[in-house]
């Protein structure tokens, strides 16, 4: 009987009254924002991308633009006749992203689930160790001389990782998550036996799997996306980040005829303006082609941490 | 509440007992001492002349000395004003948009639809700042830019923007509209999901129109959403988005009067590393600044609700 009701209600519910004045206006300045937006958002990609497609001569009499308007492959083919540089790019950041984010999600959940256990006395203490950090820094420089001065990172692939480690952000997300897992089944696991790592490895991690993931996700994009850490610390041109690489080709001539040099280019020939868009378009490729399958979990993950404030 | 009395252990009973979880906590421990808490140790290079001979110890004591030489410079003034006034237009234009837009796909009817504009507002918050630099000189060259191609199609001569300051500011607060909306979207959208929506139903139903569901339900339904956040945001007015500002701006001078923020400056000097106590003393007034608006905006989020506060 549910089901004819329900049948019935939903029915009641599709055949809608045709829409007020109200909600026409407010659609029609609302829509046209939006989907303004959303073309605006579009729009510079496109350009990138119909630019890399450009010859070099268009370009310079044109500009960039969306459509090519004449159609040439040439920035892609200099970039594929000299790739060593942005597959080693590729190598580090992927090594640098898989590395830095296991242990970085690792040490945090680690931190996270300590903190929030009641029966740990000096929790308090601890948190406001890793809260403080939030409040004052010592700032770049006395950072920067430390890195290399005396951890000695300078062109060490370590430089890129070590930093970004901790997040206290993270820490306490993981904290205020796993505080809602119910302190009995901690306590029944004690009882048990367990030790305090084992609980958290085989009991809290496995319920923790939406804040794992959240963290997950955002500490691989902070390392995916990074240049500054490679620009500060980097001079073997063997170590440099993804983004870091882009940055130099983009903004010193000089990087882009090493590389045209590297694989015995004509520099004179090098199609400049359009290679800067087809490096753009190599280097951002994956994460717009990936961005449609992980784009949910970021969201879910947002929105996880927004509830919770 | 914790009665002490009953249940006094002692600090080596306790050590004993915590072992484990000192253990656990101890890799982050270290690292946090390390590369958050010695670095304010090096803050006492701020009160010296620092060189590279004498080391952090043995370099002459110049007291104050550094931070008279910034604040009477007009840098000071400069990039501060910048920092601030920067970080208030962000959060002014990108909440208003936020929350707009969020307020918009909230009552959009089509799900795919919903889904898909949202998608495609979030795509800009994935890609590095170095990739919005390259888009960004795809936009404004001088020779190639699309805009100045534009322009000259029209007849109007091309704009340097590289080369003259007027326009950044309205570019920067457009390119960090640009990246960052998308994410605040997402908070709000959650936000306004959260209010309950049978007061909307009620609220239909009585013959409200949707601009007034929007003004009577909504809107106060994520007013404290929005004063948090806000607080919060305007707690780090004083620390500059370095990504942002290095990227599009890079080394060129002739931009810096009006873009030119205190992270971006200390950057500068710390690659040049000419002067390490001065460089030093700069980044020890951010901090203390940055530790003041912190500590001020989380003392009032803590005393609208105490589950947003920090600590």
């Amino acid at each position: 009987m549910s089901k004819t009701v329900k049948t019935a209600k939903s029915a009641v519910r599709t055949r809608r009254r045709p829409m007020s004045k109200d909600v026409i206006c407010f659609k029609g300045i609302g829509y046209p924002l939006i989907f303004a937006a959303a073309a605006l958002c579009l729009v510079p990609f496109l350009i990138v991308i119909g630019s890399s497609f450009t010859s070099e001569s268009y370009i310079i009499r044109n500009g960039y633009s969306i459509w090519p308007g004449d159609w040439s492959l040439e920035s892609y083919q200099t970039i594929f006749r000299s790739p060593m540089a942005i597959i080693r790019a590729y190598g580090v950041t992927i090594f640098v992203t898989v590395v830095g984010t296991v242990l970085s999600v690792f040490l945090n959940t680690m931190a996270g689930y300590v903190l929030q256990r009641k029966d740990f006395g000096w929790r308090n203490k601890f948190s406001f160790y890793y809260f403080f950090t939030t409040l004052f820094s010592g700032g770049l420089m006395p950072w920067y001389m430390l890195c290399v001065k005396y951890l000695h990172l300078k062109d060490s692939i370590w430089s890129m990782i070590l930093p970004g480690l901790i997040s206290v952000w993270n820490i306490l997300l993981v904290k205020g998550f796993m505080g809602g897992i119910p302190y009995e089944m901690t306590e029944s696991a004690k009882i048990d036996g367990a030790g305090d790592f084992s609980i958290f490895l085989r009991l809290i991690w496995p319920l923790s799997k939406p804040v794992v993931a959240t963290i997950g996700l955002f500490t691989a994009l902070m390392y995916w996306n990074d240049w500054y850490n490679s620009m500060l610390f980097i001079n073997n041109s063997n170590l440099y980040s993804l983004q870091y690489q882009l940055y130099k080709l983009i903004n010193d001539a000089r990087e882009l005829r090493r590389i045209a040099e590297e694989s015995g280019i004509v520099v004179d020939s090098v199609p400049i303006e359009s290679m800067k868009m087809a490096l753009t378009v190599v280097v951002t490729g994956p994460i717009v082609l990936l961005y449609p399958f992980i784009q949910k979990y970021f969201v879910k993950g947002l929105t996880l941490g927004a509830v919770k404030g | 509440m914790k009665i002490d009395k009953v249940n006094k252990k002692s600090f080596f009973q306790n050590f004993k007992r915590y072992r484990t979880m000192l253990l656990m906590l101890l890799p982050s421990v270290v690292l946090v001492f390390v590369f958050s808490y010695l670095p304010i140790g090096g803050l006492v290079m701020a009160f010296k002349r620092f060189n590279y001979s004498d080391g952090i110890w043995g370099s002459p004591w110049v007291g104050w000395d550094n931070f008279k030489f910034f604040l009477t410079s007009g840098k000071a003034l400069s990039v501060t004003r910048n920092t601030a006034l920067y970080n208030l237009a962000f959060i002014v234009v990108n909440t208003t948009l936020e929350i707009a837009f969020a307020i918009i796909l909230s009552e959009m009817a089509g799900k795919w639809l919903k889904k898909i504009t949202q998608s495609i507002i979030f795509l800009p918050y994935f890609i590095s700042w170095v990739i919005v630099g390259s888009i960004a000189y795809g936009l404004l060259s001088y020779e190639t830019g699309t805009l100045n191609g534009l322009l000259g199609s029209m007849g109007i001569d091309p704009v340097n923007f590289y080369g003259e300051s007027g326009w950044w500011p309205l570019i920067i607060v457009a390119f960090s509209a640009w990246k960052g909306v998308g994410y605040g979207v997402v908070v709000y959208l959650a936000a306004i999901l959260g209010v309950d929506g049978s007061l909307h139903e009620a609220a239909a139903i009585d013959g409200a129109s949707i601009f007034q569901r929007i003004r009577y339900i909504t809107l106060p339904g994520i007013t404290s959403t929005v004063i948090t956040l806000t607080l919060l945001a305007l707690g780090k007015i004083f620390r500059g988005n370095l990504d942002l500002f290095y990227q599009l701006v890079g080394q060129n001078g002739a931009l810096f009067d009006k873009t030119d923020v205190i992270d971006t400056y200390v950057f500068r000097m710390t690659i040049a590393a000419t002067d390490v106590g001065q460089t030093v003393a700069i980044g020890f007034y951010q901090s203390v600044l940055c530790f003041i608006t912190i500590i001020a905006a989380n003392w009032l989020v803590k005393k609208k609700d105490e589950n947003y506060s920090l600590f």
